[in-house]
C-alpha cells in the first residue's frame, strides 16, 4: 500500500469516526467508544508504520485552489522527520487517553458527544501535523480550536464551562489574526504558501530584515495564542473546566504543543531573523517564569498543572527563540507530552477517587489509598521537575545549556523557573498525597479502575525513558542537532542546585500543614492579569460598543434609514394634495400640461 | 361666393357653439349645439367634402343630438342652479384658453403657407363619394373593420352599463 | 377668397370654446357637449387641410377618411359616455360635477 494512501487514511478515519459516532450512537456507549478507539488505533498503527519506513514525501494530495503560480493552495501532506515524530507522539498519547476516557467518563453525560469531539480533535491535530502548506495548517488550526471549544464546553450546562470554552476560542482567535497576517505577509514576499519553499526563501529577505522579522513575529502570534504564552495565556487555566482527559490530551500534550510545532516547522526561516528570535525567546522566558510564580499559589489540582503547562511551553518557545536547531524545542515537547499527559491523568484519577473534588486543601494522605496513581504521579512529577535520570531532566537541561551558551539573560530567567517547578510540584505532592486526610472525601478515596490505571502506568514508561540518548537519537537525529554545547561544569551544578532548592523549600514549608501557610495575593490572583483583561473588555471594548450602538441607533437608523423613509413619505404627503377628486381640476391640469408642452415644442429649439 | 359662405357659416358655428356652453337650460344648449353642427356641415360642403358634410348631419345632428336630448329628458334635468363661482378655477381656465388662443394665432399667422388662396380642383376630379370609398377600402380596410368591432363593443358596453342592478 | 388661415382660425376658436366648456361648466351634460365641440373643431381643420393641400389636383382623401373615423368614434363615445352618466345619476342623483369627489385624498 502506498505511503500517501496510508497517510490519508490515518488522517481521514478519525473524521469519519466522529461523523458516525454523532449520527449512529446516541445511547450506545460501547459503540461510541469502540468507534473512537478503532479510529485512533488505525491512526496509531499508520503513524508507526510511516515512522518505521522513514521515507520523506512532499505533496501527497490534490490541488484545492489553483489560480496559477501566484496563488495555489494544495490540500496535501508533508512527511518529513519532524512530522513523522510528531505524528507518532500525537497518536500514541491519544490512544492512551482515549482508553483512559472510557473509565473517566463512565458516569458522565454526553458520552457519545465526548468521543465524537475527541475523534474530531484527532483529525484536526493530525491535519496540523501533516499539513504541507500554511493555509491548510491554518484551517486545521482553527478546527483544533473548534474541537477544543466543543470539548471544554462539554458540560455546557455549567456557566463556567461555557464561558471558559468561549474564552478559549476567542483568545485563540486573537492570536490567529496575527497568524493569518503573517501567512499573507509571507505570501506577498515569497509568492508561496508551501512550507518547504518558504523555509528556503531566506535569500529573498536579505535586504528586508524588518519585513522578515515582522512576518515571523506575526506567525509567532499564532503560537502565543495556541500555546498559551504571555499575554494570551488566560484561557488555558480556565480550559480546565473540561473533562480531565481532554485537559491531558489537548491542553497538555498535543494541541498547545501545536504552537511549538509551528515554530519548529518554520524554524529555518525563523532562525535567520535575530529580532524575531529575540522576541520569541523573551516571551517564552517570561511565560516560563511568570507561570511558575502563579502556580505556587494555586489551590485547584488542575490549575497548578495548567500553569505548569504554560511554564513548560514557555521553555519550548524560549528554546525555539535561541535559534539553535528545530530539534531543541521538539525534544522538550516530546518529553513534556508524556509526563504532562501522565500528570493530568493522575490528577483525573485523584479527582474521580475524590468524587470530583478538585481543591488540594481538601485532599491528603492519598498515597496509601491510591498507590498506582501515586506511583505514576511520582514518575511524572520527577520528570517535570528535572530530576536526573528522568526524561524531563535531559530536555530541560539541554535547553538551559543552550541558553547559557547563546543568551545569558534568558538563562538566568529560566533558572528561576527551574527552581519554581519542583517547588510547586512538591507542594502539590505533599498536600495531595502525604499527610493526613483533610476531608471526608479523601478518607473514603479509592483506587481507580484498571481501564484508567493501565494507560497511566503505560505512560509512566516514556515519562522516565523518553529523554535517554538512545531514544533521543532514534527520534530526533534527522530533525536537527541535539548536541550538548560546551559549558563549564558549575552550570550543571546550578541546575542541580535549583532542583534541590525547590524540593527542599517545599518540604520545609508544606510538610504536614492543614492549610496554606504562604499567602501571596499577587501570585494567587495570577498577577491580576485576568482582572486587567476583564477591565479592558468591559471598559474599553464595552465603551466602544456603546459608541457604536449610539451611532447605529441615531445616525444609521435614525437619520439614514428612517430619515430617508420620512423624506419619501413627506414628498408623497405633499403630492397627495393634487388628488382633488374634481374632474374639472384634472381637466385643467391636463389642458395646462398640453399647452405647456406645445409651448416648449414651439419655442425651445 | 365662397368667402361669403365662409363668413356666414363660421360665424354661425362659433356663435351657437358659444351659446351651447353658456346657456343655463340644458335643452337650449342641446338645440344650439344642433344648429352648430348643421352650420359646420354647411362649411364642409362648401369645401367640397360632400360625403363628410352629409355624414355630419346624419350622425351628429341626427343621432348624437337626439341621444343627448333623450338623456336630458330621461334624467329630467332642470335649469342649472347657479352656485357660487370658484374664482381660482375660472381664472385658471381662462388663462389656459387665452394661452392656447395666443399660441394658435401666432403659429397660424406666422406661416406664409397658410395664406395661399383656394387652389382649384382638377377638372376631371371624380366625385367625392367614390374617391373616399376607394381610399377607405383600398388603404384603410383594416381600420374600417376595427371601427366595426369598436361599434360592437360600444353597443355591448352600453347595454351592460344601463342595467339596473348587478345581479 | 378665404385662405387656409381663416379656416384654421375658425377651428381654433371653436376648439377654445369647447375647452372652455369642459373646464368651466359644472353640469356633466354640458361638459360632454364641450367635448363634442372640440372633436368637431378638429374635423373642421382636417377638412380644410384636405381641400387646401391638393395633390395633382385631387384632395387629400386620407384626411377625409380620418374625419369619417373620428365621427364614428365620437358617436360610439357619446353612446357609452351617456350610459355612464345615466348610471352615475342613478347612483348619486346629481349631475353636478363638484358633488362627485370620492377620489379626493
Amino acid at each position: 500500500m502506498q505511503l500517501s494512501t496510508i497517510a490519508w487514511i490515518t488522517l481521514v478515519i478519525p473524521l469519519i469516526a466522529a461523523a458516525l459516532i454523532l449520527l449512529v450512537t446516541r445511547a450506545n456507549k460501547p459503540l461510541a467508544a469502540g468507534l473512537a478507539i478503532l479510529s485512533v488505533l488505525i491512526a496509531f498503527i499508520g503513524s508507526w508504520f510511516i515512522f518505521w519506513h522513514g521515507v520523506n514525501a512532499d505533496y501527497l494530495g490534490f490541488d484545492w485552489i489553483n489560480l496559477g503560480k501566484t496563488f495555489s493552495i494544495p490540500f496535501s501532506l508533508l512527511i518529513d522527520p519532524l512530522s513523522r515524530t510528531m505524528f507518532v507522539v500525537v497518536t500514541t498519547v491519544a490512544l492512551l487517553v482515549f482508553i483512559y476516557s472510557i473509565g473517566y467518563m463512565r458516569d458522565e453525560e454526553g458520552y457519545s458527544r465526548y468521543f465524537a469531539g475527541l475523534a474530531l480533535f484527532l483529525f484536526s491535530m493530525l491535519g496540523i501535523v501533516l499539513a504541507n502548506n500554511l493555509v491548510m495548517m491554518y484551517i486545521f488550526w482553527e478546527l483544533v480550536g473548534v474541537s477544543s471549544y466543543i470539548l471544554i464546553g462539554h458540560f455546557y450546562t455549567k456557566d463556567s464551562a461555557a464561558d471558559a470554552a468561549k474564552q478559549a476560542f476567542i483568545v485563540n482567535r486573537v492570536g490567529d489574526f496575527g497568524f493569518l497576517l503573517g501567512i499573507l505577509l509571507f505570501w506577498i514576499s515569497t509568492g508561496t504558501f508551501l512550507i518547504s519553499p518558504l523555509n528556503s526563501s531566506a535569500g529573498l529577505f536579505v535586504e528586508h530584515p524588518g519585513l522578515l522579522a515582522l512576518a515571523c513575529v506575526l506567525i509567532f502570534c499564532g503560537t502565543v495564542g495556541k500555546s498559551s504564552q504571555f499575554p494570551l495565556h488566560v484561557w488555558l487555566p480556565n480550559s480546565m473546566e473540561g473533562p480531565t482527559p481532554v485537559s491531558s490530551l489537548l491542553h497538555a500534550a498535543t494541541m498547545v504543543a501545536a504552537g511549538v510545532f509551528l515554530l519548529a516547522r518554520i524554524f529555518p526561516i525563523l532562525s535567520t531573523s535575530p529580532q524575531a528570535c529575540e522576541i520569541v525567546a523573551w516571551i517564552g522566558a517570561i511565560s516560563a517564569t511568570g507561570a511558575g510564580f502563579i502556580a505556587i499559589q494555586q489551590d485547584d489540582i488542575k490549575r497548578i498543572l495548567a500553569y505548569s503547562t504554560i511554564s513548560q511551553l514557555g521553555y519550548m518557545v524560549a528554546a525555539a527563540g535561541l535559534a539553535v536547531s528545530a530539534a531543541l524545542p521538539m525534544f522538550h515537547l516530546f518529553t513534556h507530552a508524556f509526563f504532562k499527559c501522565l500528570l493530568f491523568l493522575t490528577a483525573g484519577s485523584v479527582i474521580v477517587g475524590m468524587h470530583h473534588e478538585q481543591n488540594i486543601w481538601k485532599m491528603g494522605g492519598l498515597m496509601k489509598k491510591m498507590p498506582f496513581t501515586f506511583l505514576a504521579y511520582c514518575c511524572g512529577m520527577l520528570a517535570l521537575s528535572g530530576c536526573p535520570f528522568f526524561s524531563g531532566h535531559y530536555s530541560k537541561d539541554l535547553i538551559m545549556a543552550c541558553s547559557w551558551e547563546h543568551h545569558r539573560a534568558i538563562f538566568w530567567v529560566l533558572v528561576i523557573g527551574a527552581a519554581l517547578t519542583p517547588f510547586y510540584m512538591t507542594r502539590q505532592a505533599l498536600v495531595v498525597f502525604f499527610g493526613k486526610p483533610r476531608s471526608e472525601h479523601s478518607e473514603k478515596a479509592h483506587e481507580s479502575p484498571w481501564v484508567m490505571v493501565v494507560p497511566m502506568l503505560l505512560l509512566a514508561v516514556p515519562a522516565v525513558c523518553a529523554g535517554y540518548p538512545v531514544v533521543k537519537n532514534f527520534f530526533f537525529k534527522d530533525i536537527g542537532s541535539l548536541a550538548e554545547p560546551e559549558i563549564p561544569p558549575y552550570v550543571d551544578q546550578v541546575f542541580l542546585a535549583a532542583f534541590l532548592l525547590g524540593i527542599l523549600g517545599a518540604f520545609a514549608i508544606y510538610r504536614n500543614v492543614a492549610k496554606d501557610p504562604l499567602r501571596i495575593p499577587f501570585f494567587a490572583q495570577r498577577f491580576y492579569l485576568d482582572d486587567l483583561y476583564d477591565w479592558i473588555v468591559r471598559v474599553i471594548q464595552g465603551g466602544f460598543a456603546r459608541i457604536c450602538s449610539f451611532v447605529d441607533r441615531w445616525f444609521i437608523d435614525g437619520i439614514l434609514v428612517r430619515g430617508s423613509a420620512t423624506l419619501v413619505w413627506s414628498i408623497g404627503f405633499a403630492l397627495r394634495f393634487l388628488q382633488l377628486g374634481n374632474i374639472q381640476a384634472y381637466a385643467f391640469f391636463f389642458g395646462a400640461g398640453v399647452i405647456g408642452l406645445i409651448y416648449l415644442i414651439l419655442n425651445v429649439r | 361666393m365662397l368667402l361669403a359662405s365662409y363668413w356666414f357659416f363660421s360665424t354661425l358655428t362659433i356663435a351657437f357653439g358659444a351659446t351651447a356652453i353658456l346657456l343655463r337650460n340644458p335643452v337650449s344648449c342641446a338645440m344650439s349645439l344642433a344648429v352648430c353642427f348643421i352650420s359646420l356641415a354647411a362649411l364642409f360642403i362648401s369645401l367640397d367634402a360632400t360625403l363628410i358634410g352629409i355624414m355630419q348631419i346624419l350622425v351628429y345632428a341626427g343621432a348624437v343630438m337626439v341621444l343627448f336630448l333623450f338623456i336630458i329628458m330621461l334624467l329630467d334635468l332642470r335649469m342649472e342652479k347657479s352656485r357660487r363661482l370658484n374664482f381660482g378655477a375660472t381664472l385658471g381656465g381662462g388663462l389656459v384658453i387665452a394661452a392656447f388662443l395666443s399660441m394658435l394665432t401666432k403659429v397660424i399667422l406666422s406661416d406664409p403657407e397658410f395664406a395661399k388662396p383656394l387652389p382649384p380642383l382638377a377638372a376631371s376630379a371624380p366625385d367625392n363619394v367614390r374617391m373616399i370609398g376607394m381610399t377607405l377600402f383600398h388603404s384603410y380596410a383594416l381600420p374600417f373593420e376595427a371601427i366595426g368591432v369598436l361599434l360592437l363593443s360600444a353597443t355591448v358596453g352600453v347595454i351592460v352599463l344601463s342595467r339596473r342592478t348587478l345581479r | 377668397m378665404p385662405t387656409l388661415a381663416n379656416y384654421l382660425l375658425a377651428s381654433g376658436i371653436l376648439f377654445a370654446i369647447g375647452l372652455g366648456g369642459v373646464m368651466l361648466r359644472r353640469s356633466i351634460i354640458i361638459i360632454f357637449m364641450g367635448l363634442e365641440i372640440m372633436l368637431n373643431a378638429a374635423n373642421l381643420s382636417l377638412v380644410a387641410f384636405s381641400r387646401y393641400g391638393l395633390v395633382d389636383g385631387h384632395q387629400i382623401f386620407d384626411a377625409q377618411v380620418l374625419v369619417f373615423f373620428i365621427i364614428t368614434v365620437a358617436a360610439a363615445e357619446v353612446a357609452v359616455g351617456l350610459a355612464i352618466i345615466v348610471s352615475l345619476y342613478r347612483a348619486r342623483q346629481t349631475t353636478h360635477v363638484e358633488d362627485i369627489d370620492t377620489l379626493k385624498f
